[in-house]
């Protein structure tokens, strides 16, 4: 299995991965995003939600990441992926 | 009215003060400017080691900031390039010895004096990068292709801007063309892409520089050195000479095409 597994790796060139790992961390450094204030986001988007669906707390996942705009651009991008239980009933008027 | 330059990085260890000691002596040497460098690593001074000038200091830059001596009586004059000028840092005090008040007033003296002052910023970024850049017109940073070098340049990048740096240059230094074609080391393009900076020169890594620097003579004298070539190229970049990218070997032929076309592209829309 192990075996396997660093031969997956070696697919993928050092410099890729550094590349990579340099821009989400440069997303972070740029937009000084403390994962403090993205889990204060994520409670009061837990809190707005909670009026119309009821959401499952635990698999909700908020980040900082980022998102090609168009060919060639790409911008910083907050995603939120919220998993839904059930919708209220006041949702479906 | 000469310009000041300062030669940064975040980073320690990156080439700092090799950077500033090449460009310093290159442009003295074949630009036939009056220069000056400012080692402002006060506390931790090497420009005087690098440029084998350690002998001759009587007075540093806290010296003059304070009153002790003259400006002219801290410059050494180097001996072996004409037009070319050391102000050493102290070493025995901190960064605390100096403000960036009194940074931007030698700059201003020393500017009245030379065409270039290239200022040898200390690593971090705190008060020793803020006295550095006082007294600057422009930035130059230096980096590494490592993933903490490039964050520290990204993150100077963000400084200077928030300073007032309107275009940081770019060097990148020590990269290997072997590891760069083996896909195990980040490329100009990679680089010049996540730091979004106009590129000033780029510097093959090369033993010669250790060589250079064991006899305090600077590299870019050097007619043999790959790395002195770059720094040639970089004063000539600096005076507004349209030079390109040297080719590097062990670099397939596709692949230097994309970089003289990208430099090209550079050059002209820049």
């Amino acid at each position: 299995m192990d075996f396997l597994k660093l031969f997956s790796r070696e697919d993928v060139s050092s410099k890729d991965i550094a590349k990579e790992r340099l821009r989400l961390i440069l997303v972070h450094d740029r937009a000084n995003v403390s994962p403090k204030f993205l889990e204060m986001i994520k409670s009061r988007l837990i809190d707005i939600i909670s009026d119309y669906m009821e959401i499952d707390e635990e698999g909700l996942e908020v980040k900082l990441t980022r998102m090609d705009k168009e060919k060639d651009v790409t911008v910083p991008a907050l995603v939120a992926n919220i998993p839904i239980k059930k919708v209220k009933h006041l949702a479906r008027i | 009215m000469g310009e000041a330059i300062v030669i940064t990085s975040g980073k320690g260890g990156v080439g700092k003060t090799t950077t500033t000691a090449n460009l310093g002596t290159g442009l003295a040497l074949y630009g036939q400017k009056k220069v000056v460098m400012v080692d402002a690593d006060i506390g931790l001074r090497n420009l005087d080691v690098v440029m084998g000038l350690e002998n001759r200091i009587v007075y540093d830059l806290v010296d003059v900031a304070n009153g002790v001596c003259r400006l002219k009586q801290a410059l050494i004059k180097d001996k072996r390039f004409e037009n070319l000028y050391l102000m050493p840092a102290a070493q025995t005090k901190d960064k605390t010895a100096i403000t960036p008040e009194q940074m931007k007033k030698l700059c201003d003296d020393l500017k009245k004096d030379f065409d270039y002052i290239l200022i040898d910023c200390p690593a971090g970024i705190e008060r020793g990068f803020k006295n550095a850049i006082a007294g600057a017109d422009m930035a130059i940073i230096v980096t590494t292709p490592e993933v903490s070098a490039v964050r520290d340049a990204d993150r100077i990048v963000g400084l200077l801007e928030a300073s007032g740096f309107e275009e940081p240059k770019l060097v990148i230094n020590r990269i290997r063309p072997d590891m760069v074609k083996r896909g195990d080391m980040m490329d100009i393009d990679d680089m010049i892409d996540i730091l979004a900076i106009e590129l000033l020169g780029v510097v093959p890594e090369d033993e010669k520089i250790v060589v250079s620097t064991n006899r305090g003579e600077p590299a870019v004298a050097d007619e043999t050195s790959k790395a002195g070539k770059a720094y040639r190229n970089m004063v000539a970049r600096l005076q507004g000479q349209d030079v390109p990218l040297m080719p590097m070997e062990n670099i397939e032929p596709s692949f230097m095409d994309k970089l003289r076309m990208f430099f090209g592209l550079k050059a002209r829309t820049r």
